[in-house]
């Protein structure tokens, strides 16, 4: 029942988008991201559109693994909508009781539910394509600036990947603890709010114990093999730039041009 | 009164492409009152198998009947089954909660909707069955032994007083005397209450000591399935798929060999004895 939830899970396949170097693939990201709240016009959206579909071709994903995590946003995706939709003054369109639908707010509503989807389904495309352990080398690569203000990245980067690696573990203890607890009787369904969440806590308990527990385990692990943070620390597979990362810098840098000039000109 | 498993099919992960065909076709009678070890390596399907028998996991294909009723029907009452099939998972000391042993143990029971005065009374009882003695009874379940938690969470499932109990790999991580007190207590637990027991293992040692009927599980599918003796015949298979007959059967295969006139079907060291000192004619 919890083997459904894809959050930060990675797609095994071949493919050029795969093969990218990790610091590409987040630049381009948090480029694709910004780029979203730079374009204003439906040109601009397009473009995004499109920019976007060659990503997810390219990427040999299937497209029904990228819409699975817009799944989790679907609630938050309706409260923007209406909310903006019913919210946003402006020309009257329809009006029902007190609520009245206006030309800007329908305008806003679609756009924020644009922005959102493509949002999630951008970062997703990284995530799908990228393996934990090169995002977090990735990302420890890019802030290294920050070290100048000594801010310790690499101790945040190990910290992230950890996380990230703990999250199928977690899962599937969980599955495991809540199967148990049904066996001997529990029910997480039935019942009011308070009487649901005092059925969480059979769940719960064990669930942090075995977190410990495992937190414990790992840290013993980490210094019998003297791990000290990031000093001196030298790696196996160290990032190089390869011919195709410097293309997709390209043709990152033309996208973000062309967002910036439809946002100017159009 | 039986367990019956109608060809019954599991695949993890349904569509992708990740998917496991982790059941095959399992078809099995579990007449009342037998006592069974379910065997098999690692990832032959054994726990999946379990999983089904009280409705936790539901199969892909085929039926599976409690007493004669599909526990998988719309109106089939889901918590009664599990309360009459005990399921005690692997390492089932994760799953202690209670802020004492004996309001752990309560957790079963109380779930049924008995009485308080019901509930402790099973409580009490399950943890006098598993040996465990009064004095830990009000210690946080979290300050014991990895053996005393186990048995303490092998108690909260008794206290559910189960008709068939299912312990999944009951004696992993134990030391030789841990297993053997927790074996010895199931077995007479077996003998004073007449229960169906399922020993989920994959130590032929541990099993054919105690058991009277022997599955074997291999890649998803019953490899074998009968008495002790018949199953160990085919220790070559077993050594094959990664498990092993009980030590005895090697030796007395070697003593036969050596022209020793010993029957090599023992499976326990009493038999052993017994066949050796028939053969030295004394």
């Amino acid at each position: 029942m919890l083997r459904d939830i894809t959050l930060g899970q990675y797609y095994q396949t071949e493919s050029v988008i795969h093969k990218l170097d990790p610091r590409v693939k987040l630049t381009a990201t948090i480029c694709f991201i910004v780029s979203l709240f730079v374009v204003k016009s439906w040109v601009g959206y397009v473009a995004a559109a499109v920019f976007l579909a060659v990503m997810i071709r390219l990427s040999n994903v299937p497209f029904k693994y990228m819409v699975k995590g817009m799944k989790a946003i679907v609630f938050i995706l309706l409260i923007t909508v209406v909310f903006n939709l019913f919210l946003t003054p402006g020309e009257t369109l329809v009006s029902v009781w007190k609520l009245r639908i206006t030309r800007e707010g329908l305008e806003l509503a679609v756009m924020m539910a644009v922005r959102l989807s493509f949002l999630i389904v951008g970062s997703s495309v990284m995530t799908l394509t990228t393996t934990p352990n090169s995002l977090t080398d990735g990302m420890e690569d890019l802030m290294k600036p920050l070290k100048l203000f000594k801010v310790p990245v690499h101790e945040v980067a190990m910290m992230m990947s950890i996380a990230l690696r703990f999250i199928p573990i977690l899962l599937e203890e969980t599955d495991k603890i809540m199967k148990a607890q049904i066996a001997r009787g529990a029910d997480f369904e039935s019942g009011n709010l308070v009487k649901k969440a005092k059925a969480m806590v059979p769940l719960l308990v064990p669930l942090f114990i075995s977190a410990f527990r495992r937190a414990n385990d790992l840290a013993m692990a980490m210094e019998a093999r003297c791990y000290r943070g990031g000093e001196h620390r030298t790696k196996m597979k160290p990032l190089k730039y390869a011919a195709r990362d410097r293309i997709a810098y390209g043709v990152l840098a033309a996208y973000f041009a062309l967002c910036i000039a439809i946002r100017i000109y159009l | 009164m039986s367990i019956i498993l109608d060809h019954v099919d599991y695949v993890y992960g349904g569509d992708t492409a990740l998917a496991v065909h982790a059941l095959k076709d399992i078809s099995l009678v579990i007449p009342d009152g037998q006592f069974i070890g379910l065997i098999g390596h690692t990832g032959s399907g054994k726990s999946t198998l379990v999983q089904h028998l009280n409705g936790l996991i539901k199969p892909t294909a085929g039926s599976i009947y409690y007493n004669g009723e599909d526990i998988h029907a719309a109106d089939y009452d889901k918590k009664k089954l599990r309360s009459k099939v005990g399921l005690v998972f692997q390492y089932p000391e994760h799953q202690l909660f209670e802020i004492d042993v004996f309001s752990d143990v309560c957790f079963g029971p109380k779930n049924l909707g008995l009485s308080k005065k019901e509930t402790e009374l099973r409580a009490y009882a399950a943890l006098k069955q598993v040996g465990l003695e009064d004095e830990y009874f009000y210690q946080s379940p979290f300050d014991l032994s990895g053996g005393q938690k186990r048995r303490v969470a092998i108690a909260g499932v008794l206290a559910m007083k189960p008709d068939v109990l299912v312990l999944d790999e009951p004696t992993a991580g134990l030391d030789p005397k841990g297993r053997d007190e927790i074996l010895d207590q199931i077995a007479k637990l077996k003998e004073e209450t007449g229960i169906t027991v399922i020993l989920v293992s994959h130590s032929m040692e541990d099993v054919a000591k105690y058991v009277e009927r022997i599955i074997v599980m291999n890649q998803g599918s019953v490899m074998y399935d009968g008495a002790p003796k018949e199953v160990f015949a085919h220790y070559r298979e077993l050594e094959q798929i990664g498990l092993a007959a009980p030590q005895v059967t090697y030796i007395m295969r070697a003593l036969h060999e050596n022209g020793m006139p010993v029957a090599t079907d023992a499976t326990t060291i009493g038999e052993a004895k017994q066949e050796i000192l028939k053969a030295l004619g004394r």
